[in-house]
């Protein structure tokens, strides 16, 4: 039994850090405050985000050999997705070239697909104004007309949503029909019928751009429906929400970054204020302010670790459902937690701009929202533990 | 506006610790280890009690106050508060112990509030117990499945209640049986059944993890004849009306318990700073929280949450007092005071270490006595849902 | 040499022995102690007391009479080799032992309530587990055990194991282990020549470890036992309590200052002048037979500090004490989680299984969340630990983390069971009251 991160690991996590570090942070401020500027120094980063695009995510294609143990590309993706958050989650989530539509077009694209839209920058458009976590309530209709599909409907929260080349949009074939029915379709933009509506101002990860798009007779390839079009009742939207799957361990890690910048900075800050721990006076007998750090740096340390369990489990093709639920939970929470406290902590210099603390507790709180809030990780975990169908535990 | 403790309560709160602190602190873990012994010494101080509560005009113990008048622009600090003060002061003492106090049980509120006056003759100076709660059936009361069958003047009682507190040293049982399950909670009535009922079969009395003083008893009841004059109220199925009468007395009670919650955090809180009074300085009030040492404040967030349950409860009985609504207030004092509770009292322990810990000091006592405060009387997780339901306006069939 | 056991039935030790018991009996006629139930509790343990009184006296002379001469070469466990593979697999063989254990810590589990109110362990259970061998995955190779590794891992597996049985009874089981721990990790090669083969007999001693004492905000590095230097040896003064096995343990690793080396670790035979065990009942851990020890001029030779005051690390060997706890409480933990999923989703009320309402599911949801939180970081830090990597700040990281949510954990236990959760015949309120202990204690466990 080991848990500390592999050295084969090291020069990438480097490499990273040199970037957050070097690029991210100099520029964090300026796109907070410059809220839909286009973050043009990401461009020059494009090509070292050819790492990026070649990690992919997703339960390992082989099972491990008897004995063999893997740390693969689940692994490496968590460590380098935190490493790069500690730079600015915002910035992360508008890097050219790959989104979360990208992740559903590798997950279940046809090898055609993939060879047309595998290089296009993919924003992935679920959610509406009435259909939050019940994803598969929504009501965006793709009625099939000839070799086309037509889709109609309103969809929010499109993170890349204006900067990106392609949308990959959840619209269903037929709603009476339920989960079943509801299909993705890559809608390349330029297409007529699509219209991004709007930007929206947000509480933080405001460097990253979150659109609203219009869908009015938008005329779409058949060609463009990702997977199977047939509506398999009994098969339901697998293979597209196995994307949440790996996603979940993905934004826990983004939840980590934060998290990880505020108790550094505030470490630093409050050196001169406070004795660095020294592991061995108890808990109670240390100063308020020390105490409560080191609180926080064991609730990060879990989070971490929760995190590097559900990426190893993929990578060893153990299923991971639950796991990467917790490690999404936990890591939601003690993130929004932890960068507020370190606010709290540095005083009136936490709360001003003149740090970027105040910055790292506003981006850190969508982290327990998206790709799933915490109420329902709480939902999934329960249900597995207690062996409950969604009628049975709402 | 003003939040501070009336200067009229001062005489009997003074009398009130001091029997806490001179008869039942001393005998608190004689009857903590002696778990099911009769605490003799309380027979005593009932008879004292009972001389408090004739003269303050029914304000101290269990039951509850009349319901006075209350004068237009007139505000009342009355009886519902006077008892909430009470009860935390005995409890800062023991509360198994309160609760084993002679004559001051949940049956006596009951019957104080729905008996007629033939039976409040013959029932007012027992000593009642309330059996309410089934094997089945905890939180949800109104699916009891003890039955009553009517024959002749009699009623037939057949069923199991559990949690019956006192129900060993009391003389008289009120128990809740329906007279026709297929009707719901408009049929169930409370019965008074005497100890001495043949019918009736005390099974055991529980090992608890704490209130250890205080009896809880199982009984079976088996064709328990129940004369029908024993049917406390009105014996018409109302199914309009619902069993608000009974019910009611959990609204009132829900105070009465946080002031439990409140006596027992107070004992915890008080003894731990006289614990720590030579390692850290507990009055500073000044230094802001992040900079004085992690014990002290840690006692300064208790000390608050502690405060903030005490004018959560006096609150509740204020609206009380003065006839105003108050079942989300109820809720809301009993769920704060249950929660802060249980945390603090184990926090205690914590901070006092191993000596904490130890049964040399009733710190860890008060932390397995706290516990059953969130719990009966209505859950934490019940007073959450009564209060999410009002504030939702949402029916018990819309938010489970 | 040995000392004769003809020579030790004599008056001498007898005097000791009767001196000890009167010290009890007062105690059990004061005011505080004079309740029916706690005179027979303890009426048993006196009788272990004279019991063990015998044995201990000949094993502890040879201890503190052995005079170390010569090149002290103790049989150490080497550090397992760091593989750089992120692995939360058990090997093979530990998962086999994993799955000896559990079949014994099932039998714990049912005889759980009832050794809580009879404040021991049975003699059926005791034999069961000796039988088991764990001694084996302690004791080096040229000591008669099996390795040549350290076995943290499997020793915070078996402790996890054994805890998700019943805390109090794993305490009790487990605390001589702790001992033999210690001699193996800290002791000089005669002690550990003496007191390690009565480990590996089918009768092995029973010994305990005392740090603790009855201070508010106690800290490990502000002790108020002291040792003084006295000629050949040291004088020990102070008072340690919540001491499992008090009644029973022949001998106690007893955790003192001295003004030249820090706390040291002395071996202090329960018949010693001056040492007075008494029962110290508290919230939980019943089975384990908590006890109080007060050292009044306890006097005792060189040859009894662990290791000689030679290579003896206090930080390192606390850490090792709270990962134990840190152990113990994960398995609890579990133990409670495993316990109120089904009964969630058989406790019908308002007509379906409480498990369908959201503030019941989510209350389990978060205990499991704060389970695994605990347990991935005691499995860092344990295995930096098994790999001879610096491990104190994720010792620190780790009992934090255990302190706070085996509480939480505890108390939702009793909560989700409502008024049933309150009755002794259930075991969420065993759990509660054992589970306090977790953020106090740092005596008995050393893995």
């Amino acid at each position: 039994m080991n848990l500390e991160i592999p050295s084969k690991y090291n020069s990438t996590l480097e490499m990273a850090k040199t970037v957050s570090t070097n690029v991210l942070r100099p520029i964090s401020r300026k796109y907070d405050v410059g809220e839909h500027e286009y973050p043009k120094e990401l461009d020059e980063l494009a090509q070292a985000l050819e790492m990026f695009r070649g990690a992919s995510t997703g339960k390992a294609k082989t099972a491990p050999n008897p004995g063999e143990v893997r740390n693969g590309s689940n692994m490496q993706f968590v460590l380098f997705t935190q490493t790069l958050c500690y730079g600015d989650t915002g910035l992360v989530l508008t890097f050219p070239g790959r989104g979360l539509g990208n992740a559903a077009i590798d997950a279940v694209a046809s090898p055609e697909q993939l060879e047309k839209f595998g290089k296009l920058w993919a924003s992935m458009a679920i959610t509406e104004p009435n259909s939050g976590s019940d994803s598969a309530s929504i009501s965006t209709t793709a009625k099939k007309d000839g070799d086309d599909y037509i889709l109609n409907g309103e969809k929010i929260f499109v993170t890349s949503g204006e900067r990106c080349n392609a949308v990959v949009v959840w619209a269903t074939l037929d709603k009476g029909v339920g989960r079943a029915a509801i299909k993705s379709f890559v809608v390349e933009k330029g297409t007529p019928g699509m219209e991004v509506i709007r930007v929206e101002k947000k509480l933080g990860i405001r460097a990253s751009d979150t659109a609203a798009i219009v869908f009015t007779n938008c005329r779409v390839p058949a060609a463009n429906l990702l997977g199977d079009s047939e509506i398999n009742v009994k098969k339901g939207f697998g293979g597209v929400m196995e994307t949440f799957d790996n996603t979940r361990p993905i934004v826990g890690a983004m939840a980590l970054g934060c998290a990880q910048a505020a108790l550094e900075k505030t470490k630093e800050l409050l050196k001169n204020y406070t004795k660095a721990n020294d592991f061995k006076t108890p808990f109670y007998n240390l100063q308020s302010a020390e105490a409560e750090m080191i609180k926080m740096e064991a609730e990060y340390e879990a989070a971490r670790l929760l995190v590097l369990r559900a990426a190893w489990m993929a990578d060893n093709k153990i299923p991971n459902s639950m796991e990467a639920s917790i490690c999404k939970a936990k890591a939601g929470r003690i993130g929004t937690l932890i960068t507020l406290k370190c606010v709290d902590l540095c005083s009136s210099l936490g709360y001003s701009y003149q740090e970027l603390l105040e910055k790292w507790s506003r981006d850190a709180k969508i982290l327990d929202i998206f790709e799933g809030t915490q109420q329902i990780q709480q939902l999934i975990i329960a249900r597995r533990l207690l062996n409950k169908t969604s009628q049975e535990l709402k | 506006m003003n939040l501070e403790v009336p200067n009229k309560y001062k005489g009997l709160l003074k009398s009130a610790y001091t029997a806490s602190e001179g008869i039942l602190r001393p005998i608190s873990r004689k009857y903590d280890v002696g778990e099911h012994t009769y605490p003799r010494e309380l027979d005593l101080l009932a008879a004292g009690l009972n001389g408090m509560n004739d003269a303050s005009g029914g304000a101290v113990g269990g039951a509850t106050s009349k319901k006075e008048e209350v004068k237009k622009g007139e505000v009342k600090n009355g009886g519902n508060m006077a008892n909430c003060l009470n009860i935390q002061a005995i409890c800062y003492g023991d509360v198994g112990l309160l609760l084993s106090f002679p004559r001051q049980g949940l049956g006596n509120s009951a019957i104080g509030a729905v008996a007629n006056p033939e039976q409040l003759g013959r029932f007012g100076k027992l000593w009642a117990s309330m059996a309410i709660t089934e094997p089945n059936v905890g939180s949800d009361s109104a699916a009891i499945t003890t039955s009553a069958r009517k024959d002749g003047d009699y009623y037939i009682l057949n069923g199991e209640k559990i949690f019956v507190t006192a129900g060993e040293r009391s003389d008289v049982v009120v128990v809740w049986a329906t007279l026709d399950k297929g009707l719901g909670r408009a049929a169930i009535k409370s019965f008074v059944v005497e100890r001495s009922n043949p019918g009736m079969k005390l099974e055991r009395v529980e090992k608890k993890l704490g209130i250890r003083a205080s009896d809880t008893a199982a009984f079976v009841l088996s064709d328990c004849r129940v004369h029908k004059s024993n049917l406390l109220g009105n014996p018409e199925i109302d199914v309009k009306k619902g069993f608000a009468g009974v019910m009611e007395t959990f609204d009132n009670t829900r105070p009465f318990v946080a002031s439990m919650a409140l006596g027992c955090t107070q004992a915890a809180l008080e003894r731990t700073r006289e614990l720590l009074k030579d390692k850290l300085s507990l009055t500073n009030y000044k230094t802001p929280i992040n900079k004085v040492k992690a014990a002290e404040a840690e006692f300064y967030r208790m000390e608050a949450e502690y405060e903030a349950a005490r004018l959560l409860v006096l609150r509740a009985a204020w609206l009380a007092d003065n006839r105003i609504p108050n079942s989300m207030e109820a809720s809301i004092c009993k769920a704060k005071a249950g929660r802060i509770g249980t945390a603090i009292t184990l926090k205690c322990v914590e901070l006092c270490s191993s000596l904490g810990y130890s049964y040399q000091e009733l710190l860890e006592k008060w932390g397995r006595d706290s516990k059953i405060l969130d719990i009966f009387e209505g859950t934490q997780q019940i007073q959450q849902l009564i209060i999410g339901r009002r504030l939702l306006g949402k029916s018990s069939s819309e938010l489970k | 040499m040995g000392i004769e056991i003809s020579s030790l039935i004599g008056s001498e030790q007898n005097k000791k022995v009767a001196k000890n018991l009167t010290k009890f009996n007062n105690f059990l006629d004061s005011n505080f102690a004079k309740t029916l139930k706690l005179r027979k509790a303890a009426e048993n343990v006196v009788y272990f007391s004279a019991y063990a009184g015998v044995k201990v006296a000949e094993k502890s002379s040879k201890v503190f009479s052995s005079s170390a001469s010569g090149k002290q070469d103790p049989a150490r466990l080497d550090s397992r080799k760091a593989s750089d593979l992120f692995n939360l697999n058990y090997t093979e063989e530990q998962t086999m032992v994993k799955e000896a254990v559990q079949q014994f810590a099932l039998k714990v589990r049912e005889t759980a309530e009832k050794q809580d109110e009879k404040f021991a362990v049975s003699e059926t259970i005791e034999k069961e587990f000796n039988e088991l061998g764990l001694v084996y995955y302690q004791v080096p190779e040229s000591m008669g055990g099996m390795m040549k590794e350290k076995s943290t891992v499997t020793q915070m597996m078996m402790l996890e194991t054994l805890a998700h049985g019943d805390l109090g009874q794993a305490l009790a089981l487990f605390t001589p282990h702790s001992v033999l721990n210690a001699i193996v990790q800290w002791g000089s090669e005669a002690q550990q020549k003496e007191l390690i083969p009565p480990f590996l007999t089918p009768t092995p001693p029973k010994a305990s470890i005392a740090l603790n004492e009855p201070t508010p905000l106690f800290s490990p590095y502000e002790l108020s036992t002291t040792a003084e230097k006295s000629g050949n040896g040291y004088i020990l003064n102070g008072i340690k309590n919540m001491v499992p096995l008090a009644a029973t343990a022949e001998y106690f690793l007893v955790v003192a200052t001295t003004k030249d080396k820090g706390p040291q670790v002395f071996i202090v035979d329960r018949n010693s002048q001056g040492l007075t065990i008494t029962a110290d009942r508290a919230m939980g851990l019943n089975a384990a037979q908590l006890g109080q020890l007060k050292l009044s001029s306890v006097s005792v030779d060189a040859s009894a500090v662990l290791g000689g005051g030679d290579g003896f690390n206090y930080d390192d060997y606390l850490n090792y004490c709270k990962l134990g706890w840190c152990s113990l409480a994960v398995g609890c933990c579990q133990a409670v989680l495993d316990y109120v999923i089904p009964y969630a989703n058989d406790r019908i009320a308002f007509g379906e299984p409480i498990s369908h309402r959201q503030a019941v599911a989510f209350l389990i949801a978060d205990i499991k969340i704060e389970l695994d939180s605990m347990r991935v970081l005691t499995q860092r830090a344990v295995a930096k630990a098994e790999q001879g990597l610096t491990f104190a700040k994720e010792t620190y990281l780790a009992h934090i983390m255990c302190s706070d949510k085996s509480m939480f954990i505890g108390s939702t236990g009793v909560q989700l069971l409502g008024g049933h959760g309150y009755i002794r015949d259930f075991p969420v309120q065993r759990w509660y009251r054992d589970l306090r202990a977790v953020s106090i204690a740092v005596n008995g466990v050393h893995i």
